[in-house]
């Protein structure tokens, strides 16, 4: 069970000519399983490499070679199954996908269509900052299989011929499958954020949507306001619009754009009177609109069949056991976690859990101090700091170790808030231990009564006008506090100066 | 089951094997045989019986997770018809 609770988003809803429209949404998501070696070869799946130079005889199809599967590219499936709380099929198997293009060299791509690695489980995802916030869907995954990434074509280098590149050929992938549980452009974009930080927090996969190891098709289809409570209820698909997929989109804002776009499309065709066929399209960034890959459709006819060359793949209760027992505190527990434990607002637990580098600063901050106060600290300070130089909390110039000695100067009423900032700074640029610095400069605030006292009789005394002014107008005294800050170089406890001022101006 | 020339004309495409128009009824009919003979296999009773995998009973041989092979850009395009640039160059598939 899921500790956090939520209520769900409301469906997206889009106004058509005639009628109201509600969006339906599934995607399968391309996830590059991170290993070393590729699923049934020995060549590095390392990005960026010179072309052909991670080729393997068998990714290049060539005759005669057997495919050996890379127990690595297993482990990984298994752990993102149990991070996605799956059922884990202890017996898979791997199918032949047929068709051919340059860029496959075998004719068939490698696949578990029968019998996937890793059956139904499920993903909370948070909605939010937006209209949606403080809302979650919870989307079910309907399988996850293992499968050979494609090679790579490139079209731009010379006007009548394709260049091929093997390097990617055979990269093991995860096709993660969900259940049309998604109602609408934001939230698609949601799903696949996090399925990234899970992955991510699970060392499954990068998730380097530029690089393309994560990509996603878009099933989309449109039906009227009640129509998928039907579906819901009877699981009988009968009740929703007939789907287009888009294929193959690597940016969460290409995801939303096509979504939309190609809801508008099948609203328009569906009130003119027709109706909308079942085909795969492409989106285009340029022209914001998606396109008929209908030159494909033929190529469609796969041929699945069992792959004579690979037994099924078996794997053991006690290795899963194994895999399942060394898995890290996932997201959502790590959210609930910081929620109870450090007293954060669910905004601030879900901003520095969203990955795992966030979250371990954080808690070295935290730990033994102030947790809301770190929060403040770690998100608005520091992070805001970070990201005016385009750095990454990684490369942070402050250690978890001086932000929390910063923090902790706070707590002990040693420095103020605005004093606070400076310091900060201090250490951002020059490093240096907090402590120090605040003594060799110092900044230290002053808390001696009499030296406070001395500084506000000093403002008093020289300025009748304002005395009398304030006298009247209680809410002028905040002139004097500042007075009296500028006198003592910010360093007076602003509480002790608000409350003597209050005093002596009543009195 | 029967297949008659259209179906074979398909399969044939699909496989990218060019067949002549005269040669496709015999291929059809040669389809038929064998799909007839699959129907005699589907008479026989398999119930609780498991597929066969392997004549042989042994497990999924794994590699571990280790980098073994590569490397070899020119033994990899040594049969390429065209290669460039380390690629190899074929005509352009692009719609």
């Amino acid at each position: 069970m899921l500790d956090l609770t939520y209520d769900a988003p409301k469906p997206k809803v889009i106004a058509g000519a005639k009628h109201d429209w509600e969006l339906v949404i599934g995607l399968e998501v391309h996830a590059q399983v991170a290993t070393k070696a590729k699923l049934f070869s020995g060549a590095s799946t390392q990005f960026g490499a010179e072309p052909n130079s991670n080729v393997a005889f068998v990714d290049a199809g060539m005759p005669g070679m057997l495919p050996v599967i890379n127990e690595g590219c297993v482990a990984q499936a298994v752990k993102t199954g149990l991070g996605l709380k799956a059922q884990i099929n202890l017996y898979s198997a791997f199918d032949r996908k047929n068709y051919f293009y340059p860029d496959l060299p075998q004719g068939y791509q490698i696949s578990q269509l029968y019998h996937p690695i890793v059956g139904e489980g499920e993903v909370l995802v948070e909605m939010g900052p937006g209209p949606h916030d403080g809302t979650a869907r919870v989307v079910r995954i309907e399988r996850i299989h293992l499968e050979q990434d494609a090679g790579k074509s490139i079209h731009d280098m010379d006007p009548n011929m394709s260049f091929v590149d093997l390097n990617r050929t055979g990269v093991a992938l995860m096709e993660i499958v969900s259940r049309p549980d998604i109602r609408g452009p934001e939230e698609a974009a949601a799903y696949v954020s996090k399925l990234r930080q899970i992955m991510r927090y699970l060392g499954t996969c990068d998730g380097n949507m530029q690089n393309g190891n994560l990509r996603a098709d878009v099933n989309v289809s449109i039906c009227r306001p009640g129509a998928y409570e039907k579906y819901q209820e009877t699981q009988d698909f009968s009740h929703l619009g007939t789907r287009c997929e888009i294929k193959n989109m690597n940016s969460l804002r290409f995801i939303q754009a096509a979504i939309e776009y190609e809801a508008r499309r099948q609203i328009a065709i569906v009130e003119d009177g027709g109706e909308v066929v079942q085909e795969t399209r492409l989106y285009d960034p340029d022209k914001n609109e998606t396109r008929s890959m209908r030159s494909k459709e033929e190529a469609h006819d796969y041929r699945y069949f069992p792959d004579p060359d690979l037994l099924p793949l078996e794997i053991e209760q006690a290795w899963v056991d194994d895999i399942a027992a060394s898995l890290p505190e996932l997201p959502d527990e790590k959210k609930a976690r910081f929620i109870k434990d450090f007293g954060l607002s669910d905004y601030d637990a879900s901003v520095l859990t969203a990955d795992t580098d966030n979250a371990s600063f954080f808690e070295a901050v935290a730990e033994g101090r102030d947790g809301k106060l770190a929060a403040n600290w770690v998100i608005n300070e520091l992070f805001g700091r970070l990201k005016k130089d385009d750095r990454e909390i990684t490369d942070s110039p402050v250690t978890p170790d001086q932000l929390g000695g910063v923090i902790a100067l706070i707590s002990k009423g040693d420095i103020s808030g605005k004093i606070a900032k400076d310091l900060f700074e201090i250490v951002y640029t020059e490093g240096g231990d907090p402590a120090v610095i605040v003594e060799e400069r110092g900044m230290k605030q002053v808390t001696d009564m009499g030296a406070i006292e001395a500084a506000v009789d000093e403002i008093i005394a020289a300025n009748p006008d304002q005395v009398a002014k304030a006298k009247e107008n209680p809410k002028l005294a905040g002139w004097f506090v500042g007075q009296v800050m500028k006198a003592t170089g910010g360093k007076a406890n602003p509480k002790a100066v608000n409350e003597l001022i209050a005093k002596k101006l009543a009195g | 089951m029967s297949i008659d020339t259209e179906t074979a004309r398909k399969v044939a495409k699909l496989a990218r094997i060019k067949v002549e128009d005269d040669a496709l009824p015999a291929l059809a009919a040669e389809f038929s045989n064998i799909l007839g003979f699959i129907e005699q296999l589907n008479e026989v009773d398999v119930d609780g019986v498991e597929p066969m995998t392997s004549v042989t009973p042994q497990r999924l041989y794994r590699r571990d997770d280790v980098v073994t092979d590569g490397d070899q850009p020119e033994q990899v395009l040594k049969n390429a018809p065209d290669a460039r640039e380390g690629f190899f160059a074929v005509p352009k598939v692009v719609e």
